[in-house]
């Protein structure tokens, strides 16, 4: 079946099984491979992208449910293309990731918390980021990560590299 | 993606061994260009005066990180020491991942927290080495003495005030013979710059923008998909699958049997799926039949043995490891005693990554892309069962989404290379979560029957303890042998430590920090059960046990103890975090954890809340560590030490895989669960404690005290002892 797709703001078609989920078309046909695979059933967040800016599991997205939700991945995260999202420039700054796995489900559900809630507190940041898994175990900086991109979001000064 | 993104070529030159340059007694090599080097990559106006480091006339320094990089933050790291040492500004120098090649960098292996003492100093030699010849190209060039010449900021300055930048300095020095070592002057640690600094990791943008870094990543012109289904039971074989249905399906290019061959932990037998993507292997896989020969290992549970253990941990154990005095005399005479059973299960290594490697069999010669942690070991699987020699093999290393000692088996990397051969053009193989849980190679279980005595004065006089372990075959698995140095032999007068095995037909591994990440928590946690029943404050009871000596040879993994920095990192931690000084409400709690391993000493102080309903929250751990004189990179060290003691932490509050009838329960995060952030420690502290010692390691040395540390934490909170891993089996309700 051939699906048009509105993915990081560009029209994509693509010619698959309709119970495809949208992680596989992303990574196999798409190649934006910033999406990972992890679980394969909503238990660890590697794959989290936006549908119309909410938070969801691409393996457990069909491609034929999509219809003409807006996609964002991890590489159309930044409005612009030449600066990072405040997210993406505190997880830098902050040196968050170990492995990197999962770094950008995380990315990509924190980016959704600050949407909602520019100033979350521990407890906010918890229960937001308790879908994500990190093997790592990089959970301490990911807390410190998502008030720093809080910090930058509200013109907060970068950090001299 | 091309490949060149996931694994820069590096420019070829013909390289002389040289050898015996390190210290510390270890065979190290380093490698020097000997002169012929019409084969160079690189622009001949290039200073490359070893395969790690390149200076283009433009002034571009390219370093080569050969260590596979699986978030030990190794790829950073040492490049740095060469940075230090070389005199170039970090912002301008570009990494670049080496390919597998050993004859070109030397042993390439990440794993038992080897990286850093390993290379260190020879990593310092490669860019000293470098900025005395771009020194002496300067001198040169204004006809002065080297010694009035300095190099800084990639720039050679005369005292005159006369510079060169390096790039202009590139080709005269690529001219200029290799000094030997002692020509070399090492920067001293008091003017370094960037070592000790926090440098985030060089690839964080890329890891933050998703670009294509892991070996799940790749994707070559012409690649298909595999997926591969093995028995679930271990040891199983094929007897039949619906082969010829299953070529049918959508998107399917074939799919065959593979009988394997190199036993439990080599190239396991199964039914490869070949796609045109991994939805369709996927898919298939769904409608897959297999008839399966399971095996003798169907009479094989954990429970079995269990009960087993249980019943034979009065008997002498099979293996006496050590006896010293009169054990059993000194129990029957003790004022207090105390006897315990400590159990912890089998776990998975879990890479969020699951196993995957791309491969291209074409004209006799293996291409691989993959993230293994030992290459070496990959390419011998490889040659051995496939009959492929190691010089038909290409290796690129992609970075590796997670490591813990998983990736040093290669069962994933023949498997593609199996399937390669069968189908001539460039394959991926990606494991499923499924798979990946079922098919690992496991920390194995173990239950520890302790017996303690205190005397009247309080001191620990007796110790017996049975050690029943798991094994494959003849030899207990990875982290299954408890050594008869074990602490604290020889400090308790009267020891005894006995080992029994069980030989089984499970693949076992070595899980980050083998054997230490349990035994931590064991000794740990009985040394404060004997405090606690001697009625004295629990850390003088671990101090004593510390000893009083200087060393003690022959301890963890065969390295001596250094009682001494043992010791001091304890009370250093204790003082770090105000030990003795706090008042807690009921059900809040201190408890302390330490252990050497992986040539590191490190001490832990938990804090914990456990509520009336016996739920823990872990509230701040401090951490004191003792790895020497120089931290390398202190973001990526404390980002080692604050995941090792979540992961510590998260081993002990779930994780737990059953083992029935020869084939593991669980499959997936839903019923294996991993730690979460909300379950994660409210506050971690990190504190050096600088000692005049070599660099070593931070992957694993962290993971062992922090077990203990929670759990006599709890104990202090709640009065609940905890002598099983995970906490989910234990109640922790207290009133």
């Amino acid at each position: 079946m051939k699906y048009t797709l509105n993915v990081n703001g560009q029209s994509r078609t693509v010619d698959v099984a309709p119970d495809t989920p949208v992680l596989w078309v992303l990574r196999d046909n798409l190649e934006l491979v910033g999406t990972k695979f992890g679980c394969g059933i909503g238990q660890c967040g590697a794959c989290t992208i936006h549908l119309n800016g909410v938070p969801a599991r691409a393996c457990m997205t069909p491609v034929s449910t999509v219809g003409r939700m807006k996609i964002t991945t991890i590489e159309g995260l930044a409005a612009d293309a030449k600066k990072l999202h405040p997210v993406q420039q505190a997880w830098c700054e902050l040196d968050v990731a170990q492995c990197g796995y999962c770094q950008s489900g995380q990315i990509m559900t924190a980016a959704a918390l600050l949407k909602d809630n520019p100033k979350p507190t521990d407890d906010d940041i918890d229960g937001a980021m308790a879908g994500n898994l990190c093997r790592c175990a990089t959970y301490t900086r990911i807390r410190t990560g998502i008030k720093r991109a809080s910090e930058l979001a509200a013109g907060g000064k970068e950090a001299a590299q | 993606m091309s490949t060149s993104t996931l694994s820069a070529p590096v420019n070829r030159r013909d390289f002389l061994k040289l050898s015996g340059l390190a210290g510390g007694g270890l065979a190290l090599a380093f490698y020097i260009r000997s002169g012929g080097d019409a084969a160079a990559q690189s622009a001949p106006t290039d200073f490359s005066p070893n395969a790690f480091i390149r200076i283009s006339p433009a002034g571009v320094v390219t370093i080569v990180s050969k260590q596979p990089e699986m978030g030990q933050g190794v790829k950073t790291s040492l490049p740095m020491i060469i940075a230090e040492q070389l005199e170039v500004p970090w912002k301008d120098v570009v990494i670049e991942q080496g390919d597998f090649d050993t004859k070109k960098y030397g042993n390439q292996s990440a794993g038992g927290s080897q990286s850093t003492p390993s290379n260190y100093d020879n990593f310092h030699l490669l860019g000293a080495t470098a900025r005395t010849m771009l020194v002496e190209a300067a001198a040169q060039t204004w006809g002065v003495p080297a010694a009035e010449c300095r190099a800084e900021n990639a720039t050679v300055l005369h005292k005159s005030g006369k510079s060169l930048k390096y790039g202009q300095l590139a080709a005269k020095a690529a001219a200029l013979p290799v000094p030997a070592k002692e020509q070399v002057k090492l920067k001293p640690e008091s003017e370094f710059k960037l070592l000790g600094k926090r440098i985030p990791q060089v690839d964080s943008v890329k890891i933050a923008t998703g670009a294509p870094l892991f070996g799940i990543d790749m994707k070559l012109p012409g690649m298909v998909y595999a997926m591969y289904e093995k028995c679930p039971a271990f040891g199983g074989k094929v007897v039949s699958a619906n082969l010829d249905q299953i070529k049918t399906l959508p998107g399917i290019k074939d799919a065959f049997v593979l009988e394997g061959g190199g036993g439990v932990k080599g190239l396991v037998p199964g039914v490869a799926i070949v796609a045109d993507s991994t939805w369709a292997a996927i898919s298939a896989r769904k409608q897959l039949k297999v008839v399966w020969d399971e095996g003798s290992v169907v009479d094989q549970s954990w429970d079995k043995f269990v009960a087993t253990a249980r019943a034979d941990a009065g008997k002498p154990g099979k293996t006496q490891l050590r006896k010293d005095g009169d054990p059993d005399t000194a129990l029957k005479s003790a004022a207090k005693v105390v006897e315990a059973e400590y159990v912890y299960p089998f776990i998975s290594h879990a890479n969020l990554e699951p196993q995957n490697t791309t491969a291209h069999w074409k004209d006799g010669m293996l291409t691989v892309w993959t993230p293994a942690q030992i290459p070496n070991l990959a390419v011998g699987l490889i040659t051995r069962v496939l009959g492929i020699p190691a010089e038909k093999i290409k290796m690129h290393l992609t970075r590796a989404g997670g490591g813990f000692g998983r990736r040093i088996s290669a069962d994933y990397v023949v498997e593609t290379c199996a399937i390669a051969q069968k189908v001539g053009v460039p394959v991926k193989l990606t494991w499923s979560r499924e798979d990946d849980l079922r098919h690992d190679h496991y920390r194995p279980g173990g239950l520890h029957f302790l017996k303690g005595g205190v005397d009247a004065s309080g001191k620990v006089v007796a110790w017996k303890n049975h050690f029943f372990t798991f094994g494959e075959g003849g030899s207990p698995g990875s982290g299954g042998s408890l050594h008869k140095d074990e602490l604290p032999a020889r400090i308790v007068p009267n020891f005894q430590s006995e080992q029994t095995m069980f030989a089984t037909g499970w693949p076992m591994g070595p899980w980050r920090a083998p054997g230490s990440c349990v035994f931590g928590w064991v000794f740990n946690s009985f040394i404060d059960e004997l405090a606690h029943a001697a009625g004295r404050e629990p850390a003088s009871v671990h101090l004593e046990l510390l000893g009083t000596g200087k060393s003690l040879p022959g301890g963890q993994g065969g390295r001596a103890y250094d009682l001494e920095r043992f010791r001091n990192v304890v009370k250093f931690t204790l003082e770090k975090a105000g030990w003795g000084k706090k008042k807690y409400a009921k059900g809040q709690g201190a408890g302390l954890g330490y252990y050497f391993s992986h040539r590191g000493y490190f001490a832990q102080v938990a804090e914990v809340t456990v509520s009336k309903e016996g739920e823990l929250k872990v509230d701040r751990v401090v951490c004191g560590y003792d790895i020497g004189s120089q931290v390398v990179n202190l973001s990526g060290a404390e980002n080692q030490i604050e995941g090792s003691i979540v992961d510590g932490l998260g081993v002990l509050m779930t994780q737990e895989l059953n083992i029935e009838r020869g084939r593991v329960v669980q499959g997936n995060f839903n019923d294996y669960p991993l730690i979460r952030i909300n379950q994660s420690p409210t506050k971690i502290e990190c504190h050096q404690l600088k000692t005049a010692n070599p660099t070593t390691g931070m992957g694993e040395p962290a993971i062992p005290p922090i077990a203990g540390a929670v759990c006599n934490a709890i104990f202090a909170a709640a009065g609940k002892r905890v002598r099983q891993m995970p906490l989910t089996r234990v109640d922790l309700r207290w009133a």
